[in-house]
């Protein structure tokens, strides 16, 4: 039987796949225990002062009305997210209509589905690209703990084994409603939020 | 609508050509050597009867003893189809001839093969983990998995 020579890739044929095989491995290693969730939140009433509560009122309102999410979707609760949005629950409502294609316009990741360990670096990438400040939304069973699939050979079991999470919303998928709640309970975090305002002396 | 070509009918013809070859044959399928399954698959692409074309897809099954693996064939031009089956007994190193340089549709499945079940197969130019990341341990679909 004659045999075709194998492809030539401009990499050599196995240095990509050992290159993401390391990668993945190495997200596993150092993804064994959840990231503990901010909760630096908690304290800001004793910190605060007269002056700075104000200035932080209007940022964390600022902050709070125009949340955009960031698109990264990997699965099916992405189908609420989308009911969400449209017209018969109008997320619009709360000044995050838009979905940003660009982590770099985004604030909110709404991380809607079951993340496999494959797709996980790549996940981490939109969050790392995501300026500050920056907020999580676990959304359904497969987001906060693996779902059904948690002892599957290859789903990460909740995604704050990557990323740190602000709320988290069950169900499978959750309904708009729920979806909606858990924005408005990331609103009422963000709106306890405290920002440091450092003035430079000309 | 497609017709399924009888399984003993073939097998007889097969048989013809490469003695010893065929296992055992119902209606539905015809179980054959994993020795002769790249010459039989020639045989069936290149006969003008038969003019097996198209490669619908290949299937691999654990059953613990052995597996099976389950190739099913159409024609385009006279609209039959056949379902071929071989298996392998060796379980630690699994492996069956490739036939990829018969029918190009069976080099992505035979390398998710490759990835979840651990049947390596003998001649394929590129067979490396498709699915799964390199250097992940273990074949996810096997029966002993975990």
């Amino acid at each position: 039987m004659e045999v075709t020579e194998p492809r030539k890739y401009i990499y050599s044929d196995t240095e990509l796949d050992r290159h993401e095989g390391q990668e993945i491995e190495e997200l596993i290693a150092s993804s064994q225990q959840p990231i503990p969730d901010p909760d630096r939140w908690l304290d800001e009433d004793i910190d605060r002062n007269i002056l700075v509560t104000s200035v932080d009122a209007i940022l964390n309102w600022a902050r709070r009305s125009s949340l955009w999410p960031a698109i990264c979707f990997p699965a099916c609760c992405a189908f609420e997210l989308i009911a969400a949005n449209a017209s018969r629950f109008d997320l619009s409502r709360f000044g995050m209509e838009i979905l940003r294609a660009s982590p770099r316009q985004a604030d909110l990741m709404i991380t809607a589905g079951t993340l496999t360990w494959k797709m996980a670096p790549q996940v981490r990438r939109i969050y790392n690209q995501m300026a500050e400040p920056k907020w999580v939304i676990a959304m359904g069973a497969c987001g906060i703990s693996g779902g059904i699939f948690r002892s599957s050979y290859n789903v990460v079991p909740g995604y704050n084994r990557i990323i740190p999470v602000d709320v988290y919303i069950p169900g499978c998928p959750p309904r708009p409603e729920a979806l909606i709640y858990g924005i408005r309970m990331l609103h009422q975090k963000i709106a306890r939020e405290h920002t440091d305002i450092k003035l430079t002396p000309f | 609508m497609t017709v399924a070509l009888s399984g003993e009918e073939t097998a007889k013809k097969i048989a013809e050509q490469f003695s010893g070859a065929v296992i055992e044959a119902s209606d539905q399928a015809i179980l054959v050597k994993s020795d002769s399954l790249s010459e039989i698959a020639k045989y069936l692409k290149d006969t003008p009867e038969f003019n097996f074309d198209y490669l619908v897809h290949i299937s691999a099954v654990d059953y613990l003893d052995y597996f099976e693996l389950v190739y099913q064939l159409a024609s385009l031009e006279h609209n039959h189809s056949l379902v071929i089956k071989t298996r392998c007994y060796d379980r630690e190193n699994a492996a069956v001839p490739s036939i990829v340089s018969i029918w190009r549709a069976a080099d992505f499945q035979e390398r998710e093969i490759y990835d979840l079940m651990g049947i390596s197969f003998t001649g394929h130019p590129n067979l490396k983990r498709i699915v799964l990341w390199d250097g992940y341990k273990g074949h996810p679909l096997r029966k002993d998995f975990l």
